[in-house]
């Protein structure tokens, strides 16, 4: 049974078809990632599914439901959790409070005007922050924090309403290699634990290959492939898309 | 009207429309490149009218009059030049709020300067030579030189683009206006490119005023008003546009000569005088186009501009130390009715102070309340003061209510206000939300001054007093500050409470909190009219405590203090607007009644302030205790 289902995803800018008839599902519980090169469509067909922006034609249904055109906020309630590329928090307070803050909005008590917000939700809030391995910075300013950190911070908010799914677009984007590893690991992990499905971009072909279940590839707009790992990795027309059709190097050795 | 009176109003208005034109290009290509709102634009038109008078009359003749024109426009050129290099230069990485405050204190130093330089009685100038007749159009008389000034609007904006199209300069300007940071890094010197536009937007207002003088009186009042019309028209056109600008002046002017034109009529039910609303006209156009249209008429989409403040601290419960030091500053408050009857400093003066004081407090706080955790910069909450204060005193005046009744009645008015304002501000975010909250502002003002039969116009409404016992200042001022420290109490609570985080989390990154299922604009928009009711409470008690309401009280010299003393106390911190309230209003009540010039020692005084003491006083305190190693 699949989470998320795309059906013939359009949208076009001015005379431009940034994504053209892209169809695609995510199982209960899979890691996908979706991958391209430059000006593929990746970024407008992950803002069309978070509710940025709204598709020329085509369907997102999200358990069942048609979520096209939905304002971010109404597609998070139906338990779509994002993560931004880049990463930032509420800078005005401490860590502990931008989660609470979206488990406050999670329970519908944001309108409340009388108890103080610091005692509502905080058993869970340090325990998601726990899960992030973040506990320790709990009430720091979180504008303080180092950029994977941030990251870490950030993924915590995500998970604050339960997500059945998490949108990241690259995750990794501004990490060195070893942090890299360590924060797709973390959600990885989480993944498993929770049976979250996730829907990333990344640009990082040896974090793509090393935690992906299955791979999507968009190239000009269009979806020009979709399978696991080895399949894609021996896909013809994505080496072209990568790589060029290798035919000047093929010319000069014949 | 028949049609040929209908033709000569329209004309009439584009002879307007190039007066308006000229104003509001400058101020538009000085926002296009530096992103600067200048609000002492329409001092440098009044400087214009003044220095032209002096020429045309000194001098005299075709040479005095004409040449004291282009003599008038180089020498406010000049001034715009000056005042770019001395000050504006300082403050290009400010927030956008320091500038429009800084700009502001220039408008109140030029204002006193002209009343010192030229006096205050009106300077009416000489008929311009070459155009003193008249010319019959349509079975009217036109003066001839407003024929001559329906032509010279077209003729600068013809000037303009084509400076702006076809030489180096003006490919400079449009490059800076679309990304001035890309021309930076390309190797222009910023620097001159910012002074020479400065300098060309204020010789363009210098014209427009110098070429005022034969028809319209120069007036300490003009700046103001000349301000307030060029904003208009730069909203309504689109910032950084000047065909923009001309488009718009020609609607602005045409929408007055119209409301003027029609007169008085009688729907039957009830007889309107349309030529009382010229300036309620003026801003429905801009409130209009600025929420069809937010960017203006052919305005685009300004680029996110990077906020450069200082990031906040998270905001922490109070310590047993200020908590403490709280409790003995009220302790102090409720002895001092005790205090005013001592024998030794006692004066009734002292318990005036003290409500004004406490008054200005309650004002204050309801405007950070927006301001900071909102950070929603309004520069129209002298409205929601205004609604509440005429509230009250109408209540009473029409309805004979008693003074419980009006009391509580006040601030719903204003809470009735907040949510039909703010609804169209939170629509919009920086300087274009200043303007708009302005706009509304100074409709809520022209439709108090301009209705006179309701409202009592200039004069306002008097004998409004509080019956026995709170005639006693004693009884007045117990209720005001207990009015006050629950009103300071509730905003904190509130800010503490689930609702000021959503609010902060909209502030810190709409985006974000959007994507965490927060209704960034409904949040906002209760936000702005829990701050609109609080404000009404201040509004009601000053009617009460003066006896009379007039509409000087609730001109956008209010809404000025207000963001004053916001500023003053720190509007980073939460007690900030207390300390700058009490500091403000204490030195309004008594150093700047003992000069004349006050309006340039207020002036002074915000200068400081933006120049030396960005974060405020709580907030520079705060910063050396942090220092000190305390904790707060």
């Amino acid at each position: 049974m699949s989470v998320l289902e795309l059906r013939g995803l359009t949208k076009s800018f001015g005379g431009v078809h940034a994504v053209r008839d892209v169809s695609f599902e995510i199982g209960a519980g899979e890691f996908l990632a979706m991958i391209g090169p430059n000006g593929a469509g990746k970024s407008t067909c992950f803002n069309m599914i978070n509710g940025q922006l709204a598709p020329d034609s085509g369907d997102i249904l999200c358990d069942g439901k048609n979520i096209a055109g939905l304002a971010p906020r109404d597609i998070w309630r139906l338990g779509v959790g994002r993560t931004f590329q880049v990463a930032a928090t509420f800078g005005s307070m401490t860590v502990i409070e931008n989660v609470q803050t979206a488990l406050i909005s999670h329970a519908r008590e944001s309108y409340r005007l009388w108890r103080p917000a610091a005692s509502r939700h905080r058993t869970r809030a340090l325990e998601l922050l726990r899960q992030v391995n973040m506990q320790d910075a709990a009430d720091r300013p979180s504008r303080e924090l180092a950029y994977g950190d941030v990251k870490r911070v950030e993924l915590a908010i995500a998970l604050a309403n339960d997500p059945k799914l998490l949108l990241m677009d690259e995750p990794t984007a501004g990490m060195g290699a070893s942090e890299r590893h360590g924060l797709i690991e973390l959600v990885k992990r989480l993944v498993v634990e929770r049976g979250i499905s996730v829907l990333f971009t990344e640009h990082s072909m040896d974090v793509v290959f090393a935690f992906a279940d299955r791979i999507v590839v968009l190239a000009r707009g269009r979806l020009i492939a979709d399978g696991d790992a080895a399949s894609i990795r021996d896909n013809v027309q994505v080496r072209e898309v990568y790589f060029g059709t290798g035919k000047t190097f093929a010319g000069a050795s014949a | 009207m028949t049609l040929n009176a209908f033709l000569f109003q329209i004309l009439n208005g584009l002879s307007a429309a190039s007066g308006l034109f000229l104003i509001a290009a400058g101020l538009s290509l000085i926002f296009g490149v530096t992103r600067i709102v200048n609000l002492a634009h329409g001092s440098l038109y009044m400087l214009g009218t003044y220095i032209a008078y002096t020429f045309a009359t000194k001098i005299g003749g075709v040479t005095g009059f004409w040449g004291g024109i282009v003599a008038t426009a180089l020498i406010v050129g000049v001034i715009g030049a000056l005042i770019e290099i001395v000050l504006l230069r300082r403050i290009y990485r400010a927030p956008e709020l320091f500038q429009l405050l800084a700009t502001f204190a220039l408008v109140l130093v030029i204002n006193d300067a002209a009343l010192w330089l030229w006096g205050p009685a009106d300077l009416l100038g000489p008929r311009a030579p070459g155009f003193r007749g008249a010319i019959e159009i349509l079975g009217r008389r036109l003066p001839s030189y407003d024929l001559f000034l329906i032509v010279i609007g077209p003729l600068v904006l013809l000037a303009l683009h084509l400076t702006l199209s076809r030489t180096r300069f003006g490919r400079l300007i449009r490059a800076a206006t679309q990304d001035r940071e890309m021309v930076g890094a390309l190797g222009v010197n910023q620097a001159v490119l910012f002074t020479s536009v400065f300098a060309l937007g204020a010789a363009l207002a210098g014209l427009g005023g110098a070429l005022q003088i034969a028809r319209e009186p120069a007036n300490l009042a003009t700046d103001l008003i000349a301000l307030g019309d060029a904003f208009v028209v730069v909203v309504v056109g689109g910032m950084g546009s000047i065909p923009g600008a001309y488009l718009a002046a020609v609607i602005i002017a045409e929408v007055k000569a119209l409301c003027v034109g029609i007169g008085v009529v009688d729907f039957g039910f009830v007889t309107i005088n349309f030529s009382k609303f010229t300036l309620v006209a003026e801003f429905l156009v801009m409130a209009i186009v600025l929420i069809a249209r937010p960017y203006g008429l052919l305005g685009k989409a300004q680029g996110a501009v990077r906020s450069i403040a200082e990031p906040e601290e998270p905001i922490r419960p109070a310590t047993p130390l200020l908590k403490a030091l709280g409790a003995v500053v009220l302790v102090l408050l409720v002895c001092l009715p005790l205090l005013a009857q001592s024998t030794y400093f006692g004066s009734p003066y002292l318990l005036v102070l003290g409500i004004d004081v406490l008054i200005a407090i309650i004002f204050a706080a309801s405007l950070h309340f927006i301001m900071g955790p909102g950070g929603m910069h309004s520069f129209g909450h002298a409205a929601y003061f205004g609604l509440g204060a005429y509230g009250a005193a109408l209540l009473v005046k029409w309805l004979a209510l008693p003074f419980g009744a009006a009391l509580v009645a006040a601030p719903l008015l204003a809470l009735a206000g907040a949510l039909l304002f703010g609804w169209f501000a939170v629509r919009l975010s920086g300087v274009y939300l200043a303007m708009l909250t302005l706009a509304f502002a100074q409709i809520v003002w022209a439709a108090v001054f301009q209705w006179e039969g309701f409202t009592g116009g200039s004069n306002g409404v008097i004998g409004v007093w509080p019956p026995p016992p709170f005639d006693k200042s004693w009884v007045y001022f117990l209720l005001t500050l207990v009015l006050a420290v629950a009103a300071v109490l509730l905003l904190r609570r509130v800010l503490f409470a689930p609702f000021g985080y959503a609010m902060r989390a909209g502030r810190d990154s709409a985006l974000r909190a959007e994507a965490i299922g927060i209704d960034v604009k409904r949040v906002h928009w209760l936000g702005f009219a829990i701050a609109g009711l609080i404000c009404g409470v201040a509004g009601g008690l000053f009617a009460f405590a003066k006896g009379s309401i007039s509409p000087e009280t609730i001109h956008i010299n209010r809404s000025i203090d207000g963001l004053v003393m916001v500023l003053l106390g720190g509007v980073q911190t939460l007690t900030g607007p207390i300390v700058g309230a009490s500091v403000f209003a204490v030195l309004q009540d008594t150093v700047m009644r003992q000069t004349e010039y006050w309006r340039a020692l207020m002036g002074a005084i915000i200068l400081v302030l933006v120049l030396a003491f960005p974060q405020g006083i709580v907030g520079a305190f705060a910063a050396l205790w942090r220092k000190a190693g305390g904790r707060t």
